[in-house]
């Protein structure tokens, strides 16, 4: 597998698509710089988790989906998966304030935010877990014989937990068609992958249960885009799960309350300078022949919906006394 | 537009820091991402990041002011053709508020999920058991077939049910209570899982999310800490974290409490754990009749279901009504056995001892109320209450450890709300409180026996 997707790396497509990829990653860039500037300013509370540098994973691979049947899931740092789904910034952004016309209502937070018309499972806390959740999913998938495959990311540090093991057991042993893609940020909170990871190299993580790696670089959003062809062709073929390791990094720290006293500064800058996803993506625009211009024009427009999302999340209302009380049981016993 | 620099919280419990030192001054051209300047927070000393680009206009707060307030403005930073004397009039302006209408206009853009909410009156489950019709033939059944009834019954009436765990299938159930199941349904629909139960309660989870209805088995309740996470944390949590948008119908199954001389590690009632938990349902149901119409209503549920059953029971054989869709309604206790002098509350295992020893204080002259529990969360409260004013003396009797019982919650509810009609102090009878030892003598000493229920009976009724 790791051999046809050397054979070509990147994917083609033509200024159209890349433009779109280039505005989702801007998109979330920019929303997240905002959501780090609200927290800030003490509107968003608790754990918020930025996804600034790995833009391109979730624009890569989620733009290979048929939303029709796939479904997804992640962990906590989540953001940026939802809005390469289109969703409304405004009532992520309000879920991120904990506002009444956030996705959740309010009540889940920045950690868990859901959207089923998506087929978008969340949104989980517990290091982990999302993966034999997007088991169950893939499970379902199979049961109901409807064509969909299931896209459960997780980080570097999520991958040291024995129910990942557990679930590539069984994804293997029964086929289920489940694509397992591990954001390689290079750190769980302070700890560097080399610290925490025995083999450090993900990708090879599924041989004992006989899962085919691949190795990516999740800065390049038309390499991770042409990687999801092959993955996603293989899981659709019935034959099973994929693993895929996106080498990226996260410029911000771990959540809003991270000292970054593990990295230099020096080391920050560099992967900025020299693989930033979206300036990649930019440079390849230019060279098709897009003008910085209308560039400009799209950073503008993004600004622009990135605000009025901000302005949304502070301006309506925190959900009413009644809603402590409600989704607790769906039944009424 | 100048941007304002307000001084950030970077942390959740920061309210106010020292801005320890500024790295760009007056004038300075600043570009995404580069450093403004440290903060020092209650915990740690954070880098200020800039998120704009821009020109340094002014700093409002010089370096090593203590005690700046989070939201204070600091400094202000000025884009391309701006001048940074127009700044305070600028500042000023931003403060005032004119957003409230735009969001009642906006609304909550949401799918048509219906939410919990939306469902809550929904619910088609009778509040009462029903009648049994004149005339229904009643057949003698164990327990296990009963649950097995319940499953294969669900399973023909509902393509989307499905059960997991070890040994369901070929082995026919490490008890016997999936058997035949494979047969009927095949392996798709039963499913031999390997021993991992973290990572299966999760699979189950999943499939839950998406759309299944699976029974996960546990070959015991004690092999489930190891996927209590799933349960507590993905299963229960869920629905109330996401406003109402997931749903998460799935049966845990399996037996609970002390089985018989296998010691401490597989000795144990865990009741009290799950039914601490908001967002799950807790069913502990001891005869046939209930086993099989409450597991059907778990099945059906839309919430996450914790279906605790016990293993010395699972040969018993009860009487039951022959009906084609015999389901029970979930969080309703039922009297077992009626009485007016002493009320002995109970679930699962324990009500047949807490039956034994209503008969042994029908010869000392005291006529007790056996009330079954059956389901634990959500907890019947008025049948307890009911059953107090009539008897006014209630005592517990649980297979388990006393400390924060099901027992002490009863207890509770007692007391806050039952407290004018009670005649003597609420007793606990249970096991004791230490691990279930091997040795046949010490095991039967730990664990709670009819004459300890008759005995505090008799206490309370100041005999
Ligand atoms: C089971 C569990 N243990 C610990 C934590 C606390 N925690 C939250 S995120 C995190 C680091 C995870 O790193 P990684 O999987 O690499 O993901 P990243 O944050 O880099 O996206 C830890 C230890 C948790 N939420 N859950
Ligand atoms: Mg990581």
């Amino acid at each position: 597998m790791q051999q046809t997707f050397e054979q070509q790396r990147r994917y083609e497509t033509g200024e159209a698509e890349l433009l779109t990829f280039y505005e989702q990653m801007l998109l979330i860039r920019r929303f997240e710089e905002k959501a780090g500037q609200l927290y800030g300013l003490g509107l968003i509370g608790g754990f918020c988790h930025l996804y600034i540098g790995q833009e391109a994973v979730a624009i890569g691979l989620q733009s290979a989906l048929d939303n029709e049947k796939d479904s997804v899931i992640t962990g906590y740092r989540d953001h940026g998966h939802m809005l390469a789904y289109g969703i409304d910034p405004k009532i992520i952004m309000a879920e991120l304030t904990g506002r009444l016309a956030g996705i959740s209502k309010g009540k889940g937070g920045s950690m868990h935010m859901f959207s089923t018309e998506h087929k978008f499972y969340g949104g989980h806390g517990i290091v982990g877990a999302q993966v034999p959740l997007g088991g169950g999913l893939a499970l379902a998938h199979q049961y109901r014989d409807d064509g969909g495959l299931c896209l459960a990311y997780f980080g570097d540090g999520a991958a040291n937990q024995g129910q990942v093991y557990e679930t590539f057991n069984m994804a293997s042993l029964w086929k289920l068609p489940i694509v397992f893609a591990i954001e390689n940020n290079q750190y769980a909170m302070g700890t560097a992958v080399r610290r925490s990871s025995a083999e450090t190299e993900f990708y090879r993580r599924g041989t004992a249960f006989r899962i085919p790696g691949m190795q990516v670089n999740g800065m390049d959003v038309l390499e991770v885009r042409q990687a999801a062809e092959v993955a996603f062709a293989h899981v659709r073929a019935g034959k099973g799960p994929v693993l895929m390791e996106l080498e990226t990094y996260r410029y911000r720290g771990h959540s809003m309350s991270d000292p970054a006293k593990y990295r230099t500064r020096e080391e920050v800058q560099e992967v900025r300078e020299k693989s930033d996803p979206i300036e990649g993506a930019k440079a390849d625009l230019l060279r098709l022949g897009v003008s910085e211009d209308r560039l400009k024009e799209i950073d503008k427009r993004i600004r622009a919906a990135v605000t009025e999302s901000a302005d949304f999340a502070e301006s309506s209302p925190e959900p009413g006394a009644d809603e402590l009380y409600t989704d607790v049981l769906v039944g009424s016993y | 537009m100048p941007i304002e620099l307000k001084m950030p919280a970077l942390s959740p419990t920061m309210e106010e820091g020292t801005l320890a030192r500024w790295l760009v001054k007056e004038g300075d051209s600043v570009s995404a991402g580069d450093v403004l300047a440290e903060i020092e927070t209650d915990k740690a000393t954070m880098e200020f990041e800039s998120i704009d680009e821009g020109t340094v206009g002014k700093i409002l707060i010089p370096e090593g002011t203590e005690n700046v307030k989070v939201g204070t403005l600091i400094a202000v930073l000025t884009g391309e053709d701006e001048d940074a004397s127009a700044i305070p009039a600028q500042a000023a302006k931003a403060e005032a508020p004119e957003e409230d209408h735009k969001a009642a206009e906006s609304g909550a853009p949401k799918g048509d999920a219906p939410s919990g909410t939306d469902q809550l009156a929904a619910s088609a489950t009778p509040a009462v058991d029903p009648e049994i019709p004149a005339g229904t033939n009643m057949i003698k059944l164990t327990v296990r077939e009963a649950l097995r009834d319940a499953m294969a019954e669900e399973m023909r009436l509902d393509e989307r049910v499905f059960v997991m765990g070890e040994e369901v299938a070929e082995y026919q159930g490490a008890y016997k209570v999936t058997q035949g199941l494979l047969e009927e349904f095949g392996p798709r629909r039963v499913i031999d899982t390997p021993i991992t139960e973290y990572g299966f309660a999760g699979i189950g989870t999943g499939a839950a999310m998406g759309g299944l209805r699976p029974v996960v088995e546990f070959m015991t309740f004690n092999f489930a800490m190891q996927a209590i996470d799933h349960i507590v944390n993905s299963a229960a949590k869920t629905n109330y974290m996401s406003g109402g948008q997931m749903r998460i119908p799935i049966v845990f199954r399996g037996p609970n409490g002390a089985a018989s001389r296998v010691a401490a590690q597989h000795s144990q009632n865990f009741a009290p754990w799950y039914a601490n938990v908001p967002g799950l349902v807790v069913i502990a149901p001891y005869d046939a009749s209930d086993a099989k119409g409450l597991l059907k209503a778990a099945i059906r549920s839309d919430d996450p279901v914790v279906f605790l059953e016990n293993e010395l029971v699972y040969g018993r054989s009860f009487e039951l009504a022959q009906l084609d869709d015999h389901v029970l309604p979930i969080g309703k206790a039922r009297i077992v056995r009626e009485g007016k002098d002493v009320t002995i509350v109970s679930y699962s295992i324990a009500v047949g001892l807490a039956l034994e020893a209503a008969e042994t204080l029908v010869g000392e002259g005291i006529d007790a109320e056996v009330l079954d529990l059956r389901t634990l969360r959500p907890l019947d409260r008025e049948a307890i209450l009911t059953s107090l004013a009539k008897t006014n003396r209630l005592i517990i009797a649980e297979e388990g450890w006393p400390t924060c019982s099901i027992a002490s919650e009863v207890a509770a509810i007692c007391m806050e709300d039952g407290f004018d009609n009670l005649d003597a102090p609420v007793l606990r009878v249970c096991n004791e409180d230490v691990p279930l030892p091997y040795a046949a003598n010490l095991e039967a000493m730990a664990l709670i026996d009819a004459d300890r229920i008759v005995e505090a009976a008799r206490k309370v009724c100041y005999r």
